[in-house]
C-alpha cells in the first residue's frame, strides 16, 4: 500500500483533494448548510486589503478629482481672464470711439451753430521738441487753410494756425508762449490780452487795478486781434491780484482742459456775441438775437441795422468818430479844426448811427482808420 | 513548426528544473488576484473577464513542476476564491485542483518558459477550467448554466494574452533550483 501511494503520490494527492471537496460540495447541497468558518477566515484576509485599498481608491480619486476639477478652475480662470482682457480692450476701443463720435457730433453740431465758415481737422500728431505746444492737424492748405486761422472748440479757443501745409498745419495753441489773444470779461467787460506762458494757464495783460474782475469769472474773446471771432469763450480766471503795472490776472483756457482730439479751423469768421453773464460758456456762440447796448431798448436792437459793415468795436468806433466829426462840422483828414471826441454824439440828432452801434453777427473786416 | 519542437525538447532537457519563489510570494500574489479579481471589477466591469486567480495558480503549478504541488496551490486558491463568492464551497477549488495539476504535469514535458506555448497553455486551462465549473454547475448543483462558446472562447484568448504577461512579471521573482 504505501508503495502504491508513493507511486501515485501525484494522483493520489489529486484525488484526496478532489473527493474531499467533492464531500465538502456534497455536505453543503445536502445539509443547506454552508462552512463559515472558510468563509470568515477567507474574508477576514481579504476584507482589511479591499478596506485600504478603497481608502487608497477613495483618496487617490478625490485627489485627483480635486486636482482635475482645480486644474479646470484654473483653465477657467485663465480663459476668463483673457475673455475680460478681449472685452475690456474692446470696452476701451468702443469708448473711445463713441467718445470720437460723440465729439465728432459735437463738433459738427456747434459748426453748423456757428455763423462762422469751419473746417473739421483731427489733430495727427504734436510739434517736435519739449514744450512746444503746437500740434498737427490733418488738414492743410489744399483745404483752405492758411496762416494766422483761428483754431476753436466748442469749449472755447485753442490757438491759431502758425504753418499752412498742403496736406497738414500746425496750429499753435493758446497756452504757448507768445500766443495771443484779444479778450474781454465776461461781466465787468474787462478788456485785455490772453497771453500763452508755456505753461497750462494764461495770464491777461492790461488790466488795471482799478478794473472789477474777480475768480470765476470768463473771458471771451474780443474779435479784435483779427484773429478770433468775437464771443469765443477763452477761459476762466483763476487768479487776480494786483500788480504793479495792472492786475495779474491767471486764466485757465476752458478748450484745453483735457487733450484736444478735434478741433474747428475758422476758414471765415463772423463774429458772435459774448453771453450775459450767468450764461453757460459754451453758449458762448449764439444765434440769439443781439442783446441792446446800454441806454437802448430792445425794439430798436431788434431793428434792422443800416450798416452792417460796423461789426467790430474798432468799426463802432470809427463809426462813432465819424458820426461825431459829422455832428460837429468837422471833416476828418483836413487840416484845421479838431473834433471832441469826449461829446457825446446827441441821440436823437443821427438815429441811424444809433442802430449802427447794436453789435450785430457779421463778417470779420478790418476797422477803417 | 520546429520552433515548438525545440520547445518541447528543450523542456525534455529541462524536466526537473524546478523554479522556486520566495515564500512570501505564494501568499501575496495570490491574494492579490483575488483583491484584483473582487474589487477591480466594482469599477472597471470589462476586467470581470480575467481570472487572475486562476492565471496565478497556473503559473505556479507550471514553474514548480510538481503535479502534487500544483494540485494542492490550485485548491488552496479555489476555495479562498470560493469563500468570497456566492458558490458552494468546492465548485472553484475542485476545478483549479484539476487543472493545476494537469497543467503542472504538462510542465514536466514542455518549455513551459516559451511565451507562446504560455499563451496557448493559458487559453487551454482558461477554457477546461471554465468547461468544468459549467460542468460542476449542472452536474453536481445541478444549476441551469449556460456556456456560452464564443464568449468564454474569448475570454480565453484575452486571458492567455494577460497570461503571458503576466507570467513574464512573476519570473522576477523566480529562482532556479
Amino acid at each position: 500500500m504505501d508503495s502504491f501511494l508513493g507511486r501515485y503520490r501525484n494522483l493520489s494527492l489529486l484525488l484526496l483533494l478532489v473527493v474531499g471537496q467533492l464531500l465538502l460540495l456534497a455536505y453543503q447541497v445536502r445539509s443547506s448548510q454552508d462552512v463559515p468558518l472558510i468563509r470568515v477566515w477567507a474574508v477576514a484576509a481579504v476584507a482589511p486589503l479591499a478596506r485600504g485599498l478603497e481608502s487608497g481608491r477613495a483618496a487617490a480619486s478625490g485627489f485627483f478629482s480635486d486636482y482635475f476639477i482645480l486644474r479646470d478652475v484654473r483653465a477657467e480662470n485663465e480663459r476668463l481672464k483673457k475673455e475680460l482682457g478681449e472685452l475690456r480692450l474692446k470696452n476701451h476701443f468702443l469708448a473711445a470711439e463713441l467718445a470720437s463720435a460723440e465729439r465728432a457730433k459735437a463738433l459738427e453740431q456747434y459748426r453748423a451753430r456757428i455763423p462762422s465758415k469751419t473746417l473739421a481737422v483731427r489733430v495727427i500728431g504734436a510739434g517736435v521738441g519739449p514744450d512746444t505746444k503746437t500740434v498737427f492737424v490733418d488738414r492743410g492748405s489744399s483745404d483752405g487753410v492758411q496762416k494766422g486761422m483761428a483754431a476753436i472748440t466748442p469749449e472755447g479757443i485753442v490757438g491759431k494756425v502758425v504753418a499752412a501745409y498742403p496736406m497738414a498745419s500746425l496750429v499753435q495753441l493758446i497756452t504757448a508762449q507768445g500766443a495771443v489773444a484779444s479778450v474781454v470779461s465776461q461781466k465787468s467787460r474787462v478788456r485785455g490780452a490772453l497771453k500763452g506762458t508755456g505753461g497750462a494757464l494764461c495770464t491777461v495783460d492790461h488790466v488795471e487795478n482799478k478794473d472789477p474782475l474777480e475768480p470765476g469769472e470768463w473771458f471771451y474773446t474780443s474779435g479784435n486781434d483779427r484773429v478770433f471771432p468775437r464771443g469765443l469763450p477763452a477761459g476762466q480766471v483763476t487768479l487776480v491780484r494786483e500788480g504793479r503795472g495792472g492786475k495779474e490776472v491767471l486764466v485757465a483756457p476752458s478748450a484745453l482742459k483735457s487733450r484736444i482730439e478735434e478741433m474747428l479751423i475758422v476758414l471765415d469768421g463772423v463774429h458772435g456775441l459774448i453771453p450775459p453773464p450767468g450764461e453757460p460758456p459754451a453758449e458762448g456762440v449764439s444765434l440769439l438775437p443781439p442783446p441792446p447796448p446800454d441806454g437802448q431798448t430792445a425794439e430798436a436792437a431788434a431793428a434792422p441795422s443800416s450798416n452792417s459793415g460796423a461789426l467790430t468795436d474798432a468799426d463802432r468806433l470809427a463809426e462813432r468818430y465819424r458820426r461825431l466829426t459829422a455832428a460837429q462840422g468837422v471833416q476828418l483828414g483836413v487840416k484845421g479844426r479838431v473834433a471832441d471826441f469826449a461829446r457825446e454824439p446827441a441821440a436823437a440828432a443821427d438815429p441811424a448811427a444809433k442802430k449802427a452801434e447794436t453789435p450785430a453777427p457779421g463778417r470779420m473786416e478790418p476797422p477803417r482808420p | 513548426m520546429s520552433r515548438l519542437e525545440d520547445s518541447l525538447s528543450a523542456g525534455l532537457a529541462a524536466r526537473g528544473k524546478a523554479a522556486r519563489f520566495p515564500a512570501a510570494l505564494y501568499v501575496l500574489a495570490p491574494l492579490a488576484a483575488i483583491l484584483f479579481q473582487v474589487y477591480v471589477p466594482r469599477f472597471i466591469e470589462a476586467l470581470s473577464y480575467l481570472e487572475l486567480p486562476l492565471l496565478v495558480a497556473i503559473y505556479f503549478a507550471l514553474m514548480r513542476r510538481k503535479p502534487a504541488s500544483g494540485a494542492l496551490i490550485g485548491c488552496v486558491i479555489g476555495l479562498a476564491q470560493d469563500a468570497l463568492s456566492p458558490h458552494p464551497l468546492g465548485m472553484n477549488g475542485i476545478s483549479k485542483t484539476l487543472s493545476c495539476y494537469f497543467a503542472a504535469s504538462l510542465s514536466l514535458r514542455f518549455d513551459v518558459e516559451n511565451t507562446v506555448l504560455r499563451f496557448l497553455l493559458g487559453f487551454f486551462f482558461y477554457l477546461f477550467h471554465q468547461f468544468f465549473f459549467w460542468s460542476l454547475s449542472r452536474g453536481l448543483l445541478g444549476q441551469a448554466v449556460d456556456f456560452p462558446i464564443p464568449q468564454t472562447v474569448i475570454s480565453a484568448f484575452l486571458n492567455a494574452v494577460v497570461a503571458a504577461a503576466l507570467f513574464s512579471f512573476l519570473d522576477r521573482f523566480r529562482r532556479e533550483d
